[in-house]
């Protein structure tokens, strides 16, 4: 991580969206006093992260990306075990869990070894969630989640946001930056930009066009051939396509691609999302 | 059977006890086909590629991969699929040259074979500069691309794919997919899990599995117009919540 600012506001549902080895669990662990800066400051919730880490600790909540519970204890032991660490109990703080806890209250009684992914993710959200954390730490929780669960658990952390909880939530996953307040785009230990998902599409300066044709692995190499290029990704049924030139005219691409024999060409503009930016900066 | 059906399955079942994890499913993938197989975690998705990969034996149905038959010929379906997935790639403390050399040998490639392959896969990589590193060492992005040329590296019929691209960054999670296109455009069947619902749309056709059954299985055009839906994602959330 490379000379980092950035500050959260309260009750803001703020997310790291980066990559594998972009830095995001090094700055996590840093916030949540598990690691020393080198260099720099920061504080969460008020206190210093070097100087008061103790009361960091007990304001906090921190679900970290790798599974972290005791696997051999039950759901429930685990549960009362965080609780009695921070001094208190799970009637005490039930109301915050409540939502979640009810989904896992059936098997409290199995081990959290045996649990399935899901299952696990909820323990691990209500233990990290039971001492009643001003400010929620999450590291990945959706990495490996199917896109069902994935959309149930924001949904979760929209309703703890509405319990006055700050959120900082780090994920790879491109599409859910639209679900944060506000996001921090971030890679190789820095981060590239930070704002409302919204403003950052508004400052792709480029014309994007989705691209089609009855070839697609062709149809890439093709344009990817094309002199006047920029960028060429996939995107879902489409390529994203952007040119170098000011003046771009679609009929020339077309033309061009008519001359590389393909077939069925679409070529029509379309806004940039939220990855095209983040390619575009970490280019 | 016909010859560019690769794949050919029909009441494909494996029970656990009383409980069917895969439920008599039926589907055909074509040769130098990408197959999407989706599905909500716990769907039963690992378990029927366990089966068509010759690695779980089929309670019940019938099954054949590049012409052999899941429950009598299962040496012969490891010698012609390529598999890849985040859990099993390469070796971690064996170098970039070293995984290319025991994949090359574990699947009886001869020593100058392994050495043309070698060299030429290295160079399509431009991995030139890190043969001698260990993979573990290397970005998980380049380990992904890499693992996935190594599960070419024996010209398997198909190469199974199970979440190849889990937690990669967006170029190089692009980066993998042409290179899947290219795969696919020499001939090669791809099968492809994947939890990123644009890739899915990448897929020639794509299947979707819910409790054990394949409840939808159509070219993500089809399936977008069959359930009303603007992407793939719609398509998911709408059958995997029931």
């Amino acid at each position: 991580m490379q000379d980092i600012s950035f500050e959260v506001k309260p009750n803001e549902l703020f997310g790291i969206i980066g990559p594998d080895g972009a830095g995001k669990t090094t700055l996590f662990r840093i916030l949540t006093t598990l690691l020393f800066p080198d260099q720099g400051a920061a504080t969460v919730a008020g206190f210093d992260v070097v100087k008061d880490y103790k009361k960091i600790r007990n304001s906090v909540g921190y679900m970290p990306g790798k599974f972290s519970l005791y696997q051999d204890l039950t759901v429930e032991e685990n549960l009362n075990f965080f609780a009695t660490i921070f001094g208190t109990t799970i009637e005490e703080n039930y109301d915050l869990i409540k939502d979640i806890y009810v989904q896992i209250e059936p098997f409290k009684d199995r081990r959290a070894g045996k649990l399935s992914g899901g299952m696990k993710q909820k323990l691990a959200l209500s233990c990290a969630l039971i001492h009643k954390p001003k400010v929620l730490f999450l590291d990945e929780p959706t990495t490996g989640v199917d896109p069902v669960s994935r959309k149930e658990f924001w949904e979760m952390l929209k309703r703890l946001q509405q319990k006055n909880i700050t959120i900082l939530v780090s994920t790879p996953y491109m599409d859910e930056a639209a679900l944060c307040d506000r996001v921090a785009l971030i890679q190789d230990g820095k981060i590239l930009q930070i704002d409302t998902p919204k403003a950052i599409v508004k400052h792709y300066h480029k014309s994007i066009y989705n691209v089609r044709s009855a070839n697609m692995y062709q149809l890439i190499t093709s344009l990817k051939a094309y002199e006047h290029h920029h960028s060429v990704y996939p995107f879902g049924e489409f390529v994203h396509y952007t040119d170098k030139r000011s003046d771009f005219n679609p009929a020339d691409l077309n033309a061009y691609l008519k001359s590389k024999n393909l077939s069925h060409i679409y070529i029509e503009r379309t806004e940039a999302t939220i990855e095209d930016t983040f390619m575009e900066l970490a280019i | 059977m016909s010859k560019s059906k690769v794949i050919q399955v029909e009441g494909l079942t494996k029970m656990f006890g009383d409980f069917a994890a895969v439920n008599s499913i039926t589907f055909e993938v074509e040769k130098g086909e990408i197959f999407g197989f989706l599905g909500a975690n716990g769907a039963g998705k690992t378990t029927a590629i366990k089966m068509l990969i010759g690695i779980s034996h089929p309670t019940s149905g019938k099954a054949t991969v590049a012409g052999f038959d899941v429950y009598t010929q299962t040496e012969d379906i490891k010698k012609n699929i390529g598999y890849m997935s985040q859990k099993f790639a390469l070796y971690d403390d064996l170098t970039v040259k070293e995984n290319i050399i025991f994949f090359g040998g574990i699947y009886g490639l001869p020593r100058k074979i392994i050495k043309e392959k070698s060299d030429a896969l290295i160079k399509e990589l431009g991995l030139e500069n890190v043969t001698n590193q260990l993979v573990g060492s290397l970005p998980l992005g380049w380990k992904q691309k890499l693992s996935f040329s190594v599960s070419l590296i024996h010209d398997p019929k198909i190469v199974f794919l199970d979440e190849p691209t889990g937690g990669v960054d967006p170029i190089t999670r692009r980066q993998f997919w042409e290179m899947i296109y290219k795969a696919a455009n020499q001939g090669t069947t791809v099968f492809v899990t994947t939890h990123y619902m644009d890739e899915a749309e990448y897929c020639d056709r794509v299947s979707i599995m819910v409790n054990g059954k394949i409840e939808a299985l159509d070219t993500p055009k089809k399936l977008k117009e069959q359930f009303q839906a603007e992407s793939m994602n719609d398509v998911f959330l709408e059958l995997a919540r029931g």
